[in-house]
């Protein structure tokens, strides 16, 4: 850039006359800004400015609002500024500049880095406590709706409950085969490739058995459906939200709870057990074929291996879970659906909340149901 | 760019014979029309008329059929990608919804092309954020919120903001009054007249709203059966013995949003 290619400077003791230039728009605003900086800065002693505009040829609202800083400037330091030689046309935007505050944008600017870090964090922690009350509160509508249903039964959304049991577990039985299937494969196999070092080959059936039946098919399960339904259920009603129809419903008479919540979280509750059976009796099978084929226990040796190393007890602490699992995924779900506000980027986070939580309490669940069974025997 | 000139008035949108179809249903049939330099031009129409579509069609979100259309004097068609997008930075658009980036803050939102297009220091984006803003009528409170905590009326003013971002020339209005209450529906307008004379622009106004129609437009066309089928001042549009205009402007509605100046002519008899 070239200097005074906006400004030329003609100081006189005190007394400050510059005069404008060219084209004060949008597409020199980086330049001219840089101009007005630095006049800003220098001449300390100046009392009284006079800036001429009659030469510059065209002001947009860049031109004016940098000339305005340039006036800003001068009279902060105390300094008398007359702006002349304005075209008339103009007139108003500068006054339009003159008015404008930035008082709320200074101290938007205020805070440390360290502060912001702490106010955030200070943030998330409110935040988290929000969302447990969100869940309790859930608990309770889910509780009172469930009274209501009982109380008038022909009143209960049969055909969205079915509807749901399909969307979560019929459609979901292929992958949940398939992936609960390859895990029962690989744990077989892990096992069989470290037992056979000491020649304990055959305890992999106990290990598989156990693990499965116990763990890892209901942990698998719901995190599958944590992520395939519980993110359906949270992007369903938070479109809905956004869209006001769950506030449509409610001036209906209907209660959002019983209508869109109660029938999604009784399907997660029916589908996760079938899903887990299934998933578990997928692993089971998919151990035995490693067994078979890799470590050379021939399936009537398995099968039989199978019956002495598990009970019935351990097939149940699997099964047990299951529903509470559920329970909680279509909470979270719902709960963080409903939280959706009106944009599309509330959707998504709301959306990634709900699967992240749903995961962690699962997991949550499991110690605790782990400590539980252990202290009763099980 | 030598923009064509019309009475000693600058030219900045020429369309002629734009045709614009969706399927077999040609929605605009050869439409004509002329928006000078400084001027509020409002466009009237039946709903589902196209009145929108010519709109979309000039600033190139609809491919016409056929036809041309000139902006600043260069038609659209011939242009390439950077001439495009140059011409493009002297409009602004306001959408029927706002159109405002759920994901950005208000302030965002406003520095959105500014940030793409002028690689400005951020503390003077900032500080423009603000004075667009004042300049519709908001302050600096509003700069951190998301356009969800917007009410309809703020929306609409965010978004005029933004189209104003660049500065542009022109700026294209669909339907700016529209789920506004009368009050801020008038204030809009008059704040649109305002802008108009502040920053010099030319405004091209889809609408539906009489009283803007008569309170700030300083021109007025009609959008009939696909085609432009009256352009001038609203005394020509009162005068029009055109069934469809006869009945949108000194209908029974009309009368009573203008008021003295329909009762000054000779009644309808529709």
């Amino acid at each position: 850039m070239k200097n005074g290619q906006f400004l030329r400077e003609n100081l006189q003791g005190d007394r400050l006359a510059l005069t404008g230039a060219g084209v004060w728009t949008a597409a020199d605003a980086r330049a001219l800004e840089a101009q007005i900086d630095r006049l800003g800065r220098s001449h300390p002693a100046v009392k009284s400015v006079t800036i001429d505009m009659a030469p510059v040829e065209r002001l947009d609202t860049f031109g004016a609002w940098l000339l305005e800083r340039l006036v800003r400037a001068f009279e902060a330091r105390g300094g008398k500024v007359e702006v002349t030689g304005l075209k008339a046309d103009y007139r108003g935007l500068i006054d339009e500049m003159r008015a404008v505050k930035l008082d709320d944008l200074d101290r938007r600017r205020g805070g440390t880095p360290l502060s912001y870090a702490l106010s955030s964090i200070g943030e998330n922690i409110v935040s988290v406590g929000h969302s447990f009350v969100a869940i309790v509160n859930m608990f309770g509508a889910l509780v009172t709706a469930i009274l209501r249903v009982l109380k008038r039964p022909l009143s209960f959304r049969m055909t969205s409950l079915i509807h749901q049991v399909d969307m979560v577990a019929w459609r979901a039985v292929p992958i949940v085969l398939l992936i609960t299937f390859l895990i029962g494969c690989i744990i077989a196999q892990q096992g069989l490739f470290h037992f056979r070092k000491f020649g304990a080959d055959v305890y992999v059936v106990d290990m598989v058995g156990i693990l499965v039946l116990r763990e890892l098919g209901v942990l698998i399960v719901c995190i599958m459906v944590a992520g395939r339904s519980g993110s359906a259920y949270t992007a369903e009603l938070g479109s809905m939200k956004m869209r006001e129809e769950i506030d449509a419903l409610q001036t209906m008479g209907f209660d959002p709870i019983e209508v869109l919540v109660l029938p999604r979280i009784l399907a997660l509750i029916i589908g996760v057990p079938i899903l887990t059976f299934i998933g578990s009796m997928a692993a089971l099978y998919g151990g035995g074929l490693v067994c078979w084929l890799y470590g050379g226990i021939a399936p009537d040796i398995f099968l039989s291996r199978l019956k002495e190393s598990i009970a019935l007890n351990t097939f149940e602490v699997g099964m047990i879970k299951a529903p509470f699992m559920a329970l909680v995924i279509g909470v979270v779900a719902c709960v963080e659906g409903l939280a959706v506000k009106g944009s599309a980027e509330s959707l998504g986070r709301q959306t990634t909340a709900s699967v992240v939580e749903a995961i962690f309490l699962v997991i949550v669940m499991d110690g605790l149901f782990a400590i539980f069974f252990a202290s009763i025997g099980m | 760019m030598a923009a064509a000139t019309n009475g000693g008035r600058e030219v900045v949108i020429e369309a002629r014979g734009v045709e614009v179809g969706f399927g077999d249903r040609l929605v605009l049939k050869g439409a004509d029309l002329d928006v000078y330099r400084g001027e509020i031009l409002g466009f009237v129409g039946g709903s589902g008329a196209g009145k929108s579509v010519l709109m979309r069609t000039i600033i190139g979100l609809i491919k016409k059929r056929s036809g041309t259309i000139k902006v600043f004097g260069s038609d659209l068609d011939a242009l390439g990608d950077d001439e495009r997008r140059a011409i493009e930075r002297r409009w602004g658009v306001l959408f029927q919804q706002g159109a405002l980036f759920s994901s950005l803050t208000v302030m965002e939102n406003l520095q959105f092309t500014v940030r793409e297009n002028l690689k400005l220091p951020q503390r003077l984006m900032d500080e423009l954020a603000v004075a667009k803003l004042e300049m519709v009528g908001l302050d600096a409170s509003v700069c951190r919120k998301y356009p969800s905590e917007l009410s309809g009326g703020m929306t609409k003013r965010v978004s005029l903001a933004r189209a104003l971002a660049l500065d542009p020339e022109i700026v294209f209005l669909d339907e700016p009054t529209s789920g506004l209450d009368p009050i801020g529906a008038g204030d809009f307008d008059t704040l649109i007249a305002t802008l108009q004379r502040t920053l010099g622009l030319t405004v091209y106004m889809v609408t539906h709203d009489l009283d803007s129609l008569s309170t700030v437009c300083d021109r007025i066309a009609v959008l009939f059966d696909g085609k432009v089928i009256a352009a001038g001042t609203m005394e020509t549009m009162l005068k029009s013995e055109h069934p469809w205009m006869k009945e949108y402007f000194r209908g029974k509605r009309a009368r009573a949003a203008m008021g003295a100046r329909a009762a000054a002519l000779p009644a309808s008899s529709g």
